[in-house]
């Protein structure tokens, strides 16, 4: 189908839920606001014409220093592909800027279990009625959401068991095993002849 | 006469119910293809729960992609799937020069596609080879590695690297192929194809093959879609999704091969789907030589390796339109265009996806990259709920997953 055609059932469909519609380099885009995105994503899925059966990608995005005006502070981007009709669609679902949340899709794709995961671990976006949101890639202790934009790319302080670990490894030299007699301070010794 | 070894063996026996116990296999077991870690939950040999965690080899690509020009990100995308480092090149490129609105020569496309199907053959030897380690048949495990180590050899020619090539660039490729490298090429396929029924002699039919493969990790293909798999894992489950046919990039609408699928979903139908595959690479492979076109192997819009944020405003004598004499003020412009783009190709492990959005900076707003491995990984919960520990093995290996890529 035309993906004119499909922004246009789909706007007939959802009336009040679509925002705007816009087309870039051949790849049509919806925003949509999240409240009914479940019911959205199903019927995108099951209906005939439309089918698109394959949730390509989810992810999150901040919007927090983007050009564009009136744009919310986050969105999920969903890519959606129908497999036996060949056509596409994007998805952007607006979320606010306090208490970022959206509804989970597990229940129509179990596979995006671990994109929402993702999502919830870099972006800090909650996703309502997911079975077991954990962080995925970073650790469970981790604090902040790295892909928002005000994390820095380089912390200003050390990590904070840096001190500790260095202590450590101070403690364990005392029993160095040290196979070629280079003891640590000798080390330093031959390099500052070599200056 | 009894030893007395006999008398005083006392196994701890399991008496069927309730004897449960966990087992975290990796991050550092061979068989997890890298850091995996699966945490298990047993009841005897029988997998309960299985839950995989990731994350080790986490080194934060899609922050540092927006910290860096769209020339500079393209090294990052090596070392996601280093295995088959030249697929991520290509799909890295492709998905700027549509961000970009830029254009890439003929040449250009079909040197890519060849390169692009020579890392497949890498991956799925590589595949193989570890694959059949795992589950026991030894034998492969060199074989395998001789023919790709042919293929190294090519790369490390053709752009200096065996691994990590960032031979693509936005809008072409860095360098053109040598007549010699072509001769190899070709008296490499002429011994491919005698060599995978090679190793098709060796395990094919074996019957210790057969049985640790065939029934095992069944999954229909509507499990697996819903589980998001792609790649030979969709294909064996009898899907025919294969983005190559689906949404052709570079020169795959200009060759002929067909699309191997698969019917039970089990491991041995992912198993033959790949070899077949790997028929049909050197095919394009091929086919990719013969009509291999002359030209330009980077277009003229190519952005530079340095990206500047602004073309500073400078006059310029026209002499084109109006006759000499005249001149005419270029001003500031910002040479990007701005808009978001998904765009997916088709890697040896299934569907990688950059979806770009830029503002007009010489740098990506924000990158996410959609990787095969990491929604593989994410479905072996699934897979392996109620089969047995060895064939979990059999599994991760069956779902071609490298770690690079899936923690990014």
């Amino acid at each position: 189908m035309e993906q004119v055609a499909i922004t246009e059932r789909l706007r007939a469909e959802f009336p009040d839920e679509i925002l705007s519609s816009y087309c870039n380099q051949g790849q049509t885009a919806v925003i949509v606001r999240p409240g009914r995105i479940v019911e959205m994503l199903r019927w995108l899925r099951d209906s005939d014409g439309m089918r698109m059966n394959h949730l390509r990608s989810l992810c999150g995005v901040d919007n927090a220093r983007r050009k564009d005006p009136g744009l919310s502070r986050f969105e999920v981007v969903y890519n959606l592909y129908s497999i036996p009709l060949r056509h596409e669609i994007r998805l952007r679902a607006e979320v606010g800027d306090k208490d970022p949340a959206i509804d989970s899709v597990v229940g129509l794709w179990s596979g995006a279990d671990w994109l929402e995961r993702e999502t919830y671990d870099l972006m800090g976006i909650h996703f309502n009625n997911h079975p077991d949101l954990r962080r995925v890639l970073l650790p469970e202790d981790w604090v902040g959401h790295p892909l928002r934009k005000e994390y820095p790319l380089k912390g200003k302080v050390e990590w904070a068991g840096m001190t500790e670990l260095l202590e450590q490894v101070k403690e364990l030299d005392k029993f160095g095993f040290d196979p070629e007699g280079h003891a640590h301070g000798q080390a330093g010794q031959d390099q500052e002849e070599e200056e | 006469m009894t030893s007395p070894t006999q008398q005083t063996l006392e196994v701890p026996v399991a008496d069927g119910e309730g004897e449960r116990y966990s087992l975290r296999m990796g991050p550092q077991h061979p068989a997890t293809h890298g850091v995996l870690r699966v945490d298990l939950e047993l009841d005897g040999e029988t997998i309960i729960e299985c839950k995989p965690q990731v994350g080790y080899l986490h080194r934060g690509f899609e922050k540092l992609a927006e910290n860096r020009t769209y020339a500079q990100a393209l090294i990052l995308t090596d070392r996601l799937d280093y295995i088959a480092a030249m697929a991520n090149n290509v799909g890295y490129c492709l998905a700027v020069e549509k961000l970009l609105g830029i254009s890439v020569p003929l040449r250009a496309k079909y040197i890519r596609t060849l390169v692009c199907e020579m890392s497949r053959l890498c991956s799925h030897l590589l595949w193989l080879a570890t694959h059949a380690l795992d589950i026991g048949a030894m034998t492969v495990f060199l074989y395998c590695f001789r023919e790709r180590e042919i293929l190294l050899d090519l790369f490390e020619e053709l752009c200096g690297a065996r691994l990590t090539f960032s031979y693509p660039r936005i809008g072409g490729v860095r360098q053109d192929v040598t007549s010699h490298f072509i001769n190899e090429l070709q008296r490499f396929l002429d011994i491919f194809p005698s060599k995978i029924e090679e190793y098709e002699t060796l395990i094919d039919t074996n019957r210790i093959w057969l049985k640790r493969t065939v029934g095992v990790g069944k999954l229909s293909g509507e499990e697996a879609l819903a589980l998001g798999l792609t790649g030979a894992c969709l294909r064996g489950s009898g899907v025919d999704y294969d983005l190559r046919k689906h949404q052709p990039y570079d020169a795959y609408d200009q060759v002929e091969f067909e699309v191997p699928l698969g019917s039970d979903g089990d491991i041995y139908a992912r198993y033959r789907c790949r070899m077949e595959e790997m028929h049909q690479s050197a095919r394009i492979i091929q086919q990719c030589i013969d009509q291999l076109p002359p030209g330009p192997i980077i277009g003229p819009d190519a952005p530079d390796l340095v990206m500047p944020n602004k073309i500073p405003a400078r006059i310029e004598a026209d002499s084109s339109a109006y006759g000499t004499g005249l001149i005419r003020l270029i001003r500031d412009r910002t040479p990007y265009l701005t808009g978001d783009v998904y765009v997916a190709t088709e890697v040896p492990k299934g569907e990688l996806g950059f979806y770009f959005i830029s503002d007009g900076n010489n740098r990506p707003y924000r990158m996410h990259i959609r990787s095969p491995s990491f929604i593989h990984i994410g479905a072996l919960a699934a897979i392996a709920k109620g089969e047995l520990i060895a064939d979990l093995i059999a599994n991760i290996g069956s779902l071609d997953v490298v770690l690079g890529e899936s923690d990014r």
